[in-house]
Parts: C-alpha cells; structure tokens; sequence
C-alpha cells in the first residue's frame, strides 16, 4: 500500500516536491489537446508530434448535469460538469461547492480546478487517492 | 447501379420476454417479415442480423436454427445502438454490390433494467460520481444543456418531447406504452439527471424487427412493387473530431455529416421528407436533432416543439410511432423497427397515426461512442 495518496486518473500529477496539476497532451502539428499519453494525434492523424503541456487551474462551466440517480453506493445528488478550461481544453467533472438546483448553476460561470481527496474512497489494496474537482472561482 | 426496395418489413409488439431467449424473439420478427411479402427463408440469399447484448454468441445463425438453416452466409453484427441499422445498411450494400437480390435483416434486443453506461472501468476506484456522471441519462443530459446553454433551451420544452412521444405511442399498438402522460407528469416525474426525468429517457424493452429487401428486377420478378418501399439513401457516419470528444461523446457533428450525405444522395432536401423517426433515447437528444437532420435553423428547434411542428399532424411530425421514449428502446432491433414504423406510412398501412399523404421519411440513429445510420425511404 503506498503511504502517499494515487492519482485518480493518470492525467493527474502528483509531483515529488510542488502542487498537483493536470496534464495535458498536445499536438504541435495541430494544437488538438488530449488527456493521457498518445502518439498520434486523432484530429489531424500526425505521429509523434504530441508534447506534454501543464493545463490551466481556472476555466468556465460549458455543460452540466444534476445527477440524481445513479449506482448502488454512489451519493446523490451531485453535478457531473464539462467544463472549458482557459487553453480551451475540455474536461469533466464533479462540481462542487454549489447548490445541485438549476437556478444557481450558470452556464459560462468562472470556475477552478481544486484537488483533493477522491470522496474517501480506496482500493482494493486500501491506497487512498488524490482527485480534482471543480468549484466556483472565489470573486 | 440497381436500386433497393424494402419488400417486406415488421416488428413484434415491444415488451419484457425474460423467458424467451434473443433468437427465439429475433426469430418471430423474421417470419413476420417473411410473411409481410409472401416469401420464405428459402427466397433469401443472406441474413444480416444485429444484435448488442450477445455480440458473440451467433445470433444470426441461432435465429436460422429456428426458422431455417438453409446454409446461406450470415454476418452477425454490433454497433451499439446503430446496430439495427448497421445490419440493414449491410444488407442494402450486399444488393448495391450485386452479391444478392434477396437478403434478411433482423435487428433483435433482450434489455435488462436500470441505468445504461458509467460502469467506469479502468484500475484503481470507480469514477461515477467522482469524476461526473457517464451514466447515458447524464451524458445526453449534459448535451442537452450544451443547447440550452447556446439557444436558451428550457426543461419544459425538453420535457414536451416526452409528452407528444407518448401521445403518438397511444395510437401504436405495438408501442411498449399507450399512455397519454401530460406535461406536468413529465416534469414531476422522478429526476434521473437534470433535465431528463424518468419519463423522458427511453424505456428499456425488448424486442424485434426485420426487413426483407429485394433489388429492383427482382421485386418487378416477384410482382411486389405495390407493397414497396425504396431505399432512396443510406448513409453511416463515426463521429468526426470534436474539440470536446474526450468528455461529451458527441451525437451531433455525425449526424450532421451522415444527414447532409443522406440528402446528397436522395437528391432530396429536408423540405421534402414527409415524416421522421429520429434517435430520442433521452428527451434532451430529440431536440438536438430537429437541427442536426436540417428540420429546422440552427436555435429554432425549442420553437419547433412550442409550436407543435413537430407532432402528427404538424408540419413534420416526428416519431409517430412512440419513439424510443413510450415505444421502447431494444438496442438492436430499433434501427429496423424504425424501417418499420416509415415504411407502413408510406404504405398509407399505419392506422390512426397515418402520417396523412406521405411518401417520403426518413430514419436515423445514434450509437454512442459514434455510430450514425440514416435512411431515406419513398414510396415505390
């Protein structure tokens, strides 16, 4: 069992000694940007043109979901969120820190990518891990 | 190249049939088919047969073991909720190609209950409701509120899709329901995923559909011209790079392409198409696609379902049969049972939801992940 805590995802770096950030991966043929490692790029078929880029923290809500209804064991209700970051990359998450009603969720509204625990859930080892989460940008 | 007739085409009364096994529900809808244009197994030079929940497992033949093994060639297929269509596509390019005159396509779904998608997958923890939801009812959530978020779309426009879907079903006996379900019912309707409510995602059935296409000289052959149907497009399409792909599976710019090949290779134009039976899985998607197939401008599809342009007797009334919402949606069978549903309009054979004069429609459908099918059918 590792002492400290995993990645949810492995576009989620946890370094050595800093604060975790997100990674992206982007086409220098193209400027297409993926989540996780790849060699060729699905938007413009180029190889091995793909480098590593370190994804913005602030971004805005695109599309949401206010889940209600979902597996055994899962708590609800939450809001599932697509969210734009500032480099126009897209990504989905749990947005937090706001009421699950649709008259206090606006579309475009400035939000930040915050890490922390993944809702305390652990592996079959009993590894805790590290998750990111969206929430209002403070003002 | 020859053209393709639809000869004979049927489905069964979609429902819950835990005790019968897929070919034995496949096999009922291939008869009735057969027996829709006075054939029999033994007229037919293939079998394309689609199925999503046993892939694996032979279906096609398993259906011939039932009503025929006459050793003609079969192609089981699956993709995902295009797989009927996929199978009936492949049997129109087997026609095209001029490897067979006579061919069966059968689409058949046994479903479970509950939720669809979202397994998660992958090591370590489960993702659902960690990383958002990809639960099918969030993901076309989700899709709806890209809409809403671009054209101001609401929750009750949303929900009126459900409403008029299951309007048109009461006049489908072979719809799984026949319930008028008013706009309040809908919206107070137990919320699975904002804004989708139980009764605006699609009802988990199974079922069968099957369709015996024949080419041209062989229908004129057979003297079953009065009873056919066309097959004036068929198109398929993946989903093309979206800057959002990775996140929102995307429903639209595929069957924008497949719609705007379809129309190319009719020769048609969304003016001309007198009926549709468009992929509403989730309320939220129907919306989506009265623009995607070029119903309607970009933005005016809330107004679309205001307006009633939508409903039978509207200027383009689409899904009369039910829909996937009150009808039901059995994965695979609901490609073709859509072929079904045009081709009995066009027929003028559809009762009191007869799509008054018609002799155009067209059918679509989306598997996630993508597939899109669309057909344009005429009467012959």
């Amino acid at each position: 069992m590792s002492d400290k805590p995993l990645p949810v995802v492995d576009f989620l770096k946890i370094p050595e000694d800093g604060d975790p950030y997100l990674e992206g991966h982007r086409c220098g043929e193209c400027g297409a940007t993926f989540l996780g490692e790849r060699t060729v790029c699905s938007k413009c078929g180029a190889r091995d043109q793909i480098k590593t880029v370190t994804l913005p923290t602030k971004g805005s809500l695109y599309a949401y979901s206010i889940v209600h209804r979902s597996f055994p064991g899962i708590d609800v209700p939450y809001i599932s969120a697509v969210v734009d970051l500032e480099d126009g990359t897209a990504i989905k998450g749990n947005l937090i820190n706001v009421e699950p009603d649709p008259d206090k969720i606006e579309f475009g509204m400035a939000v930040d990518v915050v890490f922390d625990d993944a809702l305390g859930r652990k592996d079959k080892e009993g590894n805790s891990y590290l998750s990111y989460f969206f929430q209002p940008s403070a003002a | 190249m020859t053209d393709v007739y639809v000869v004979g085409v049927d489905m069964i009364k979609f429902g819950r049939f835990p005790d019968r096994s897929v070919p034995n529900i496949g096999a009922e809808a291939a008869l009735m088919a057969l027996d829709d244009c006075g054939l029999t197994i033994h007229d037919m030079q293939a079998l394309y047969s689609g199925n999503l929940g046993q892939a694996s497992a032979m279906v096609g033949q398993r259906i011939l073991q039932e009503i025929g093994q006459t050793g003609i060639p079969v192609v089981n297929v699956a993709n995902a909720c295009a797989t009927g269509a996929t199978a009936f596509r492949e049997g129109w390019a087997s026609i095209k190609a001029g490897l067979y005159d006579t061919v069966l396509c059968v689409g058949v779904e046994q479903m479970g209950k509950g939720l669809l998608g979202g397994g998660g997958g992958g090591t370590g923890i489960p993702k659902e409701g960690l990383l958002g939801s990809g639960t099918m009812p969030a993901v076309f959530a989700e899709a709806g509120m890209e809409h809403a978020n671009k054209f101001g779309t609401t929750f009750e426009q949303f929900a009126k899709v459900s409403v008029k879907n299951h309007h048109h079903s009461t006049l489908n006996p072979k719809a799984m329901y026949q319930i008028e379900t008013p706009l309040d019912v809908v919206m107070n309707a137990e919320m699975i995923s904002y804004p989708n409510t139980k009764l605006m995602c699609s009802v988990n059935v199974d079922g069968s559909a099957a369709a015996v296409l024949c080419s041209e000289a062989k229908v004129k052959e057979l003297g079953l011209m009065d009873r056919a149907v066309k097959v004036r497009a068929s198109v398929m399409s993946s989903d093309p790079w979206q800057e959002r792909d990775l996140v929102m599976p995307d429903v639209n710019s595929c069957t924008r392409k497949a719609a705007k090949e379809a129309y190319e290779m009719a020769g048609l134009g969304p003016n001309d198409i007198d009926l549709v039976e468009l992929h509403d899985c989730f309320a939220t998607a129907e919306i989506l696609h009265y623009e995607n197939l070029g119903l309607c401008g970009d933005g005016e599809a809330g107004r679309m379902i205001d307006d009633g342009e939508v409903a039978l007797g509207g200027r383009i009334p689409v899904n009369v049969s039910g829909g996937l919402l009150s009808k039901g949606h059995p994965l695979g069978a609901t490609g073709i049972a859509n072929i079904y549903e045009v081709t009995t309009h066009l027929r003028g054979e559809a009762g009191a939801r007869q799509v008054e004069g018609a002799r155009i429609g067209m059918t679509h459908v989306i598997g996630l992940g993508s597939a899109c099918g669309i057909h344009i059918l005429e009467k012959a």
